[in-house]
């Protein structure tokens, strides 16, 4: 069984793991830890490994080489084996894909949401207590009777999103929240992020989208072939050009101004202010 | 402004040309659109598992045993009565269920007609035996036996038919794996049944936009084994995707806490009408066997 309270107040603890993909190496020797409460931003450019370690952390995908514990205990293949374990472990992280059509894969919105705590052998009827309740959360409620894969993205993704939080999971790891969103879905998503559980609980993000990171994360890593190249808060990160650029995180813009004047800059929105 | 058709020659060669390949476009543009559109029908064919009818009301487990042994029956009766018999009950549960006949030409018959019918039909002449008919100017013979033989064929592959899709179209589908896994049926097929459902729509999506793709990025006709090539590489490309949709699929059920257990929110209950509709089942599917058994003749005498 799980223990409750974790040691040092870490939540994932991991070291010096390694992951390939055939001949590529999408983890190399990283290292990192995440708090208790502790919303974390894992910043990097495509195939930088972001998607990866989420997977790992989740449980699906198992490190060649270092390790990874969870609450104070080991995540193994051979510790999701066993029921009780693997029961508390996917109650308290949940997993958001990049993705939603392939997270979406049951017959209505309703049996979608209803389909964790199903798993995870909830009784019955607080399942469909439940299931209203995060539906009106999640102001989806609307859509309960439609087939997930007829929505459009932003409401998809808010259906991704209820399916992990019925579980009310202690840590949320979120792949690419807010990618390929309209505006308004990309802001609906982090309003709700910035509010969900009153701030206590744990977020891991991987994203490449330097806007949001400041308003989801009080720390950040920045990822760079499997590696974690720098760390901070999010206002030093954003603030580091060079390490930006040398990520590929940061492009040259260039654009036009009332005057007419045509000039280049790092496309940063934060710091554009002239 | 400058289109590019502007700057193409244009002839009457050519545009029968791209007519041509307009046309062929739009053929597998339609094939896929409608694949698109079947699949879309067959998850929203929840409706009529919803609706309230007499096949809707059985526990899952007894349609699935109740209908798999009239679909033994058909696959081992002897003779067009039993068969005949069979679908006349399978024709009337769909009426009782509420499953418009439309659904059953469309989705079922004219298909499995048009299928068997290409197999049976070089047996109604190639069969020895009485002939009945000689075909002008082709002179070839219709046999009794040859008939006997075709109409057998689509009876049989009709009512079979029939009796799978009521299964499907009266049954959510959680709740046809749910009883399948029940009955002590491998998880590994009740997963990979499941995969297959989820995942073949977003196979179908990725197809239609491979295609679209393509066709976005073609100007001229292309040589026949250059189609032919390109053709059979998106065949690859889609099979890779699909085997990479699948594993996808399958991490996120996993995330969720799936172990192979096919949990729904309705418990399987068998209620007084389950066990009576159960015996019901059984026993016609005993009697129709013993008359599938019989000779022609006896059959006719028992009827």
């Amino acid at each position: 069984m799980m223990s409750d309270a974790p040691s040092n107040n870490l939540v994932f603890d991991v070291c010096d793991v390694t992951y390939r993909y055939n001949e590529v190496t999408a983890l190399n020797g990283l290292t990192l830890s995440i708090r208790e409460g502790e919303r974390a931003v894992i910043l990097g450019a495509n195939g930088s490994g972001k998607s990866t370690l989420l997977r790992l952390l989740d449980g699906l995908y198992f490190p060649e080489s270092g390790a990874i514990s969870v609450f104070g205990e080991q995540l193994t293949e051979e510790r999701l084996q066993d029921e009780r374990f693997a029961f508390a472990f996917r109650r308290r992280v949940g997993l958001v894909f990049q993705n939603p059509d392939v997270q979406l894969f049951n017959p209505t919105v309703f049996d979608e949401v209803a389909f964790g705590p199903l798993q995870l052998k909830w009784p019955k009827d607080e399942i469909r207590r439940r299931v209203a309740e995060v539906l009106e959360t999640m102001e989806i409620a609307h859509l309960k009777d439609r087939s997930p894969h007829r929505l459009s993205g932003g409401e998809k993704k808010r259906v991704a999103l209820a399916s992990v939080l019925i579980l009310d999971p202690e840590v949320l790891l979120l792949d690419e929240p807010t990618a390929a969103l309209d505006p308004k879905s990309q802001s609906q998503v982090i309003d709700f992020l910035v509010g969900w559980g009153g701030g206590a609980k744990t977020v891991v993000t991987a994203t490449q989208d330097l806007d949001i990171i400041e308003d989801i994360a009080d720390h950040c890593y920045v990822f760079q072939d499997g590696r974690v190249i720098a760390e901070g808060e999010p206002k030093a990160i954003l603030n580091d050009v060079p390490m930006l650029r040398q990520t590929n995180l940061l492009h040259a813009h260039r654009h036009a101004h009332e005057s007419g004047e045509i000039h280049s800059h790092p496309h940063l929105h934060h710091h554009h202010e002239h | 402004m400058k289109t590019i058709s502007n700057q193409l020659p244009v002839n009457e060669t050519r545009t029968s040309e791209r007519q041509q390949r307009r046309r062929s476009g739009r053929f597998i543009a339609r094939t896929l659109l409608s694949l698109g559109r079947k699949m879309d029908r067959a998850l929203s064919a929840e409706e009529i598992a919803r609706a309230d009818g007499l096949l809707q009301r059985l526990d899952p487990r007894v349609k699935v045993i109740g209908l798999l042994a009239l679909l033994i029956d058909v696959a081992l009766a002897r003779n067009l009565f039993a068969i005949l018999g069979i679908f006349a009950v399978a024709l009337s549960l769909a009426f009782l269920s509420h499953v418009p006949v439309r659904t059953l030409v469309t989705r079922a018959w004219l298909g499995a007609f048009l299928f068997t019918g290409l197999i049976a039909l070089p047996a109604i002449f190639i069969t020895p035996g009485n002939i009945i008919y000689r075909l002008p100017l082709l002179n070839w013979h219709v046999t009794a036996q040859g008939l006997h033989t075709g109409l057998y064929l689509i009876a049989r592959v009709e009512t079979a038919v029939t009796l799978s899709l009521l299964l499907i179209l009266c049954t959510l589908w959680t709740h046809v794996l749910k009883a399948l896994w029940v009955m002590g049926v491998p998880v590994v097929f009740i997963v990979i049944l499941g995969m297959t459902y989820r995942y073949i729509f977003l196979m179908i999506q990725s197809a239609r936009d491979m295609f679209e793709s393509r066709q976005s990025r073609m100007v001229g006709r292309l040589a026949g084994h250059e189609r032919r090539r390109l053709a059979a590489a998106s065949v690859g490309v889609l099979l890779t995707k699909s085997f990479y949709l699948s594993s996808e699929v399958y991490l996120a059920m996993q995330s969720r806490g799936f172990r192979g257990e096919v949990e729904t929110l309705d418990d399987f209950k068998m209620r007084g009408s389950d066990w009576l509709a159960l015996i019901l089942f059984l026993s016609l599917a005993v009697f129709a066997f013993w008359l599938g058994r019989q000779s022609f003749a006896a059959a006719l005498i028992t009827i």
